[in-house]
């Protein structure tokens, strides 16, 4: 994947003196210190990062962190002080307010946290806003409005009055209007942050499914570290303007940078993190379908210590066998495994959470089998490697 | 001991002079023109009978305001100006008002959105527009005789004067008061600034602009009937009259008139400004 931003060393200083406030900054004088010295606020200090094609980024940070002030610096709604910002090789900083004007219509689409809608213009045409800013034919507007009302699932919902809509569906109004334009960089600052907690999980399910359609590079802002753990490729934290640290979510999790990222993310809620991946168990004997009997299945059983073994057939998941079945059909003299395999299996994927996994652990009598796209097994989840999986995050 | 006085009437009344001397040819010129068109509207307005314009003007207030209470009002208000014989000088007092309002809207809109584009501009005008609000509204009369002579120009021009700053003020206020993320959208989509003027900015701040359009309204109204000490006709003129020749009673049917007047113009203009408000 290629990069489409390139963000090198940018700063923003707010104050009449930027060079006295850069020269305390790379004297490792902080924020606070130079706030209170020289009374200029320091929002974006030394930012350094890249965003890659097709890819969440997720900038995280508490209130007053530079978070908001950073991704205002990509489109120039804040002017940088200092340092690079390269859009699909284009260096914004440099960029006439005629070009960056259109730059901005070519590349980026911008939601916003309260939804910034014109009250004054009905849901179709603040989806046109900006097809209309670049004179596009009313005809071509309103086919590509409606249609990006489509993505957002609100086709129908054209002729209505903003304020007549939901929270939810304003913000979808929001995005759909992003959207329009088909830039290629979105940039959402913290898009769900003013809804209520079931519609915002609600509306991450819908970007992350719109997403694998539309493939925008995505640079999402977010107070809340479930969200970035949900949304986010990768995460970038942000403390008084620096970041702290660069990562995807578990890196970030089971390996903190520092005492601040360690504190941020104690709370996090950890079986919604952790993936089958981690905690699966690598399957040390599988029986063959075609090939073995009872008596072999139950062989394979007793060298791994199991009391259930899963069968394969033609590469492929196909059921599983308990040792008590095996032994009895031993006994009886019986060849196939058809009369003791157990074929209606409930399988994971690497990706599920423990969320979905518990409750299978619960329910069946044999271990959960995560298989891959091509139903081959990967591995197998028990209670004890699961609880162990839980319990061991960040101790490292 | 003698203190020196600073001489700063005599210095406006030279600044004035000056003017007088190089300009009012022009001014005289301007007011003879004006004249004739005033006089035009006044007399059409004159040519039908009373009650058909009383008709024309209900029904405007209806088609403005969409309540039957106000028309109910407007006709039953001007009947009753037309049984009191007061109908010639309300009509004139209504043309020079539509004028004086349009000649003010004209100047104080761009006037304020500029004031809100340019925070320069705002800071060099806040203390004008306080002074012309806090100077006694006579004052604009005396130069206006020089400039227009007596009559209704030079009313217009004072009335102007009078009751452009409510325009200006809550022109720039609304435009300053539309919200950051409104505004962050607009760029963040890359309109150009006259763009974002016309698509996002005007638009939403026009029930505060109506507002101060409505105050405009009133002020000239006002400032219609302090002008008629300088020979501006209409219900101001009546009061005058009424005041030298102490006629309580024909002073205040002459008042009473102004009040209907006002009461119209401002219910239709809040029904106007309203309105546009609720469709937002």
């Amino acid at each position: 994947m290629t990069d489409i931003i390139q963000v090198e060393g940018l700063y923003k200083i707010f104050g009449p003196h930027p060079d006295k406030a850069l020269e305390m900054l790379k004297n490792g004088i902080s924020k606070d210190e130079i706030m209170k010295k020289i009374k200029h606020g320091v929002g974006v200090s030394d930012a350094s990062f890249t965003v890659k094609e097709g890819e969440i980024l997720v900038v995280m940070g508490l209130s007053g962190s530079g978070k908001s002030t950073l991704v205002r610096c990509i489109n120039r709604l804040i002017d940088p002080s200092y340092g690079k910002v390269v859009v699909k090789g284009t260096d914004v900083t440099q960029l006439s307010t005629k070009e960056l004007r259109q730059f901005r219509q070519k590349h980026f689409g911008m939601v916003f946290q309260h939804f910034a809608l014109f009250p004054h213009r009905n849901v179709r045409q603040n989806v046109e806003y900006g097809l209309e800013i670049q004179k596009v034919p009313p005809s071509e507007r309103r086919k590509r409005a409606d249609q990006a009302l489509e993505q957002v699932v609100l086709a129908g919902y054209g002729d209505s009055a903003v304020r007549e809509l939901s929270g939810g569906m304003q913000q979808r109004v929001g995005l759909a209007r992003a959207l329009a334009l088909e830039a290629d960089v979105m940039l959402m600052d913290e898009a769900f942050s003013a809804l209520d907690p079931l519609i915002r999980s609600d509306m991450q399910d819908e970007l992350l499914s719109l997403q694998e359609k539309v493939q925008k590079t995505i640079m999402f802002i977010s107070h809340d570290l479930d969200e970035a753990l949900k949304l986010g490729d990768r995460i970038i934290l942000m403390k008084d303007g620096r970041i702290v640290q660069t990562g995807t979510a578990e890196e970030i999790l089971t390996n903190p940078a520092n005492d601040y990222v360690a504190k941020f993310v104690e709370d996090v809620d950890m079986t919604k993190v952790i993936t089958a991946r981690n905690v699966m168990l690598k399957p040390r004997e599988m029986a063959n379908y075609s090939t073995d009997g009872p008596k072999a299945a139950l062989h394979k059983m007793k060298t791994c210590q199991m009391s259930t073994i899963f069968a394969r057939r033609d590469k492929k998941l196909y059921g599983v066998i308990t040792a008590e079945d095996a032994a009895q059909a031993v006994k009886d003299g019986t060849r196939s495994l058809d009369d003791i395999i157990e074929t209606q299996l409930e399988t994971v994927t690497a990706d599920a959470s423990a969320v979905d996994i518990i409750p299978l652990l619960t329910r069946l009598n044999y271990p959960v089998p995560v298989v891959d796209d091509n139903q081959r097994l990967i591995g197998i989840i028990i209670k004890g490697s699961l609880l162990a999986g839980l319990a061991d995050r960040g101790t490292e | 001991m003698d203190i020196y006085r600073l001489p700063v009437g005599e210095v406006i009344e030279s600044g004035i002079d000056f003017f007088v001397e190089h300009f009012s040819f022009a001014t005289q010129a301007f007011s003879r023109f004006t004249e004739t068109g005033i006089d035009m509207i006044i007399s059409a307005l004159m040519y039908p009978p009373p009650w058909v314009d009383i008709l024309i003007f209900t029904a405007l207030a209806w088609f403005l305001s969409k309540r039957i209470g106000i028309a109910a009002f407007t006709l039953l208000g001007l009947l009753l100006i037309w049984n009191m014989d007061l109908w010639a000088p309300t009509v004139s007092t209504i043309a020079l008002i539509l004028i004086a309002t349009l000649l003010a809207i004209l100047i104080g809109v761009p006037l304020g959105i500029f004031a809100a584009l340019s925070q320069v501009f705002f800071r060099i005008i806040t203390p004008i527009l306080d002074l012309m609000q806090t100077m006694p509204a006579f004052v604009y009369l005396i130069p206006a005789i020089p400039f227009f002579g007596l009559g209704p120009v030079g009313a217009i021009f004072s009335t102007v004067i009078f009751s452009v700053p409510p325009a200006i003020r809550l022109t720039s206020l609304g435009i300053r008061q539309v919200p950051l993320e409104l505004i962050e959208a607009a760029d963040a989509f890359g309109s150009s600034i006259s763009q974002k003027l016309f698509k996002v900015q005007l638009p939403i701040a026009t029930p505060t602009i109506m507002a101060g359009i409505n105050q405009t309204i009133m002020l000239a109204l006002s400032m219609v009937v302090i002008a008629a000490m300088i020979g501006a006709k209409g219900l101001g003129g009546e009061v005058w009259k009424a005041i030298q020749r102490l006629e309580a009673g024909r002073g205040f049917e002459a008042g009473i008139g102004i009040v209907i007047v006002a009461i119209i113009l401002d219910r239709v203009m809040q029904q106007v400004g309203g309105r546009t408000k609720a469709s937002q």
